[in-house]
């Protein structure tokens, strides 16, 4: 029997962002929890969900036991409707055909860019991160669900680099800045779920993960938070969500 | 040689394109003639992506050969990228991601050699790469792109332009054309002429095969202009841009080549842990026991192992089990 009041962080993040998806939505997934997340819900839920892979693919349905290990490996194609090239697959996004991008995040800041680029000045960095991959034309081009790690260090009020955007400086500074469409839409981490204010774009708790409390949230946060109107409190993990997401990943190659 | 930062001009371009041999004429050489095609310097693309249909052997042969300050472009670049700066070979990277690959966090390798400032690594976009590519198979200077803007990635390459649409007035980036002197890629089969069947993820490599002023082709088999012909519609890469071939069985190992076999992630394993563990000692004893060592690709094939190369071949052929 499943325990399902014992789980990692990682299960917890793959849970929640499943949870985000709908059925028949087109979903551009990143490696790891992202894809974990997305393939879970189609178990799940949604049948009919359609995984897209920057490395070519639409319509993923990744066998349990054999994920990939990046989103440009052979494993990915399985029982897809269609390969094609990266570029092609990237131009979908640009053209309109993908409901939600769903990566997982180094650093955010509290309008929802993320780094994945540098720590420290990009001119002399204390460290080079390995940049952007398609993070930047997902989370430019659509609505981004980003599942993370909860760390004051990774959640700061301004990133280093933005690598991926957010809503940039808030208000209306993602269209000025040629990216009239997409943005922020959740943020999942094992303490909360986040999304942004429609006017200020400032990221703001909708959910507390269960035995959460604002402090812990707060604590754990470079900015100040603001806290939803209808502030609730998220259904722990099943014990089928649990098990199923366990069956998919059963080397715990992303759940940790 | 082009200029780094700066588009081919369309003179240039197709003043070398009609000096290039576009008959149909068997090419293939040796894996040491390949790579006398690359000339220290040269702006390099490489096929494949990540740790897939990567043309791993010819990298190999380049840092055999040591060649000297190729400027080399590739969508994603994984372990390659480490060998390419860790023998000295490039000094300069085009690519969107740059790690060994996901499962082992940040390459200290790289770090190393981009944080000493001993190398460059420009980062774009993926859809950028692929753009640059795209604009330099089309033979036309730039592609317009509506990613990169507004984020850093976009504000650190000068080399991409923001424009004002001339038909609707938004805001686009326009990224310029990239037409590397050589690409190399890898496929499963092709001819003597250099017909290329790629099966599964093809990435970006038509276009980067399009776009470059000289193509080797390294091929897990050569099959005959008969076989090709009849599935004419699996060929990706036309002979006429392909101005060398070589055969080698295994020719992306330790990575993947779809259909064929998966990484052979014991390998990938062991090299990680002695890289990361020490960046430039780690990586000169990899270079010293694996490329400088072996007399032959084969005999670096035998260092990883028959096992592993088995296991990783019934990986991937079972790509096509139901």
């Amino acid at each position: 029997m499943t325990n399902p009041s014992r789980h990692t962080a990682s299960e917890m993040l793959a849970i929640l962002s499943a949870r985000q998806l709908k059925e028949g939505q087109v979903v551009f997934a990143g490696i790891g929890v992202p894809l974990l997340a997305a393939t879970l819900a189609q178990r799940l839920r949604c049948p009919g969900l359609t995984i897209l892979f920057e490395g070519g693919v639409i319509g993923a349905f990744v066998e349990p036991g054999k994920l990939p290990p990046s989103t440009n490996d052979q494993r990915c194609t399985k029982r897809a409707n269609m390969v094609l090239g990266s570029a092609e697959v990237l131009l979908l996004l640009q053209r309109g055909y993908v409901d939600i991008g769903f990566m997982g995040g180094a650093q955010i800041d509290k309008y929802g860019n993320l780094n994945s680029s540098f720590i420290g000045d990009s001119d002399h960095p204390k460290t080079r991160l390995p940049g952007t991959g398609g993070g930047n034309d997902i989370s430019s081009l659509t609505n981004m669900i980003v599942a993370m790690k909860h760390e004051k260090r990774r959640f700061v009020d301004q990133v280093d680099f933005i690598t991926s955007p957010g809503f940039i400086r808030g208000g209306n500074s993602r269209a000025e800045n040629g990216l009239p469409e997409g943005g922020m839409f959740r943020v999942i981490t094992e303490l909360a779920v986040f999304s942004f204010d429609d006017t200020s774009r400032l990221m703001k708790v909708l959910a507390l993960n269960p035995g959460i409390t604002r402090e812990q949230v707060q604590d754990n946060t470079g900015f100040d938070l603001i806290f939803d109107d209808q502030l609730s409190v998220t259904e722990p993990p099943t014990e089928h969500e649990l098990t199923t997401l366990r069956m998919l990943d059963p080397d715990r190659l992303f759940i940790g | 040689m082009v200029a780094r930062d700066t588009v081919q001009p369309y003179k240039e371009l197709r003043q070398n394109l009609a000096r290039r041999d576009r008959s149909l004429r068997e090419k293939v050489v040796t894996l040491e003639e390949a790579a006398s095609f690359v000339s220290d310097g040269a702006s390099v693309g490489i096929g494949g992506s990540t740790m897939s249909r990567t043309p791993m052997a010819l990298i190999w042969q380049l840092i055999r050969a040591r060649k000297k300050e190729l400027s080399c472009s590739r969508c994603i670049i994984s372990t390659d990228g480490d060998l390419l700066l860790g023998s000295g070979v490039s000094n300069h990277i085009i690519s969107s991601w740059f790690a060994q690959g996901i499962l082992w966090g940040l390459s200290k390798v790289m770090r190393h050699h981009i944080e000493g400032g001993h190398a460059r690594y420009d980062e774009w976009s993926h859809m950028g790469v692929g753009m640059r590519f795209r604009a330099g198979a089309m033979g036309v200077p730039f592609m317009p792109m509506r990613s990169m803007l507004g984020s850093d990635v976009g504000r650190k390459r000068p080399e991409a332009k923001e424009f004002d649409c001339p038909f609707t007035g938004e805001k686009l980036l326009l990224v310029p054309a990239l037409n590397p002197d050589v690409a190399l890629i890898h496929v499963q089969r092709c001819d003597a002429y250099g017909n290329a069947q790629i099966d599964g993820l093809q990435f970006m490599d038509i276009d980067l095969a399009m776009a470059a002023n000289r193509v080797i082709l390294t091929t897990e088999r050569i099959v005959s202009n008969d076989q090709i012909r009849r599935s004419p519609d699996q060929t990706k890469i036309p002979f006429f841009c392909v101005d060398a071939v070589v055969e080698v069985p295994f020719g992306s190992a330790p990575h993947e080549c779809y259909g064929v076999y998966e990484p052979m992630m014991n390998h990938l394993e062991a090299y990680v842990k002695q890289v990361n563990g020490d960046p430039i000692g780690g990586m000169k004893k990899y270079l010293d026991d694996h490329v400088y060592g072996p007399k032959t690709w084969n005999d670096f094939l035998s260092m990883i192992g028959i096992d592993e190369i088995v296991a990783a071949s019934r990986r991937g052929r079972s790509i096509f089990d139901d």
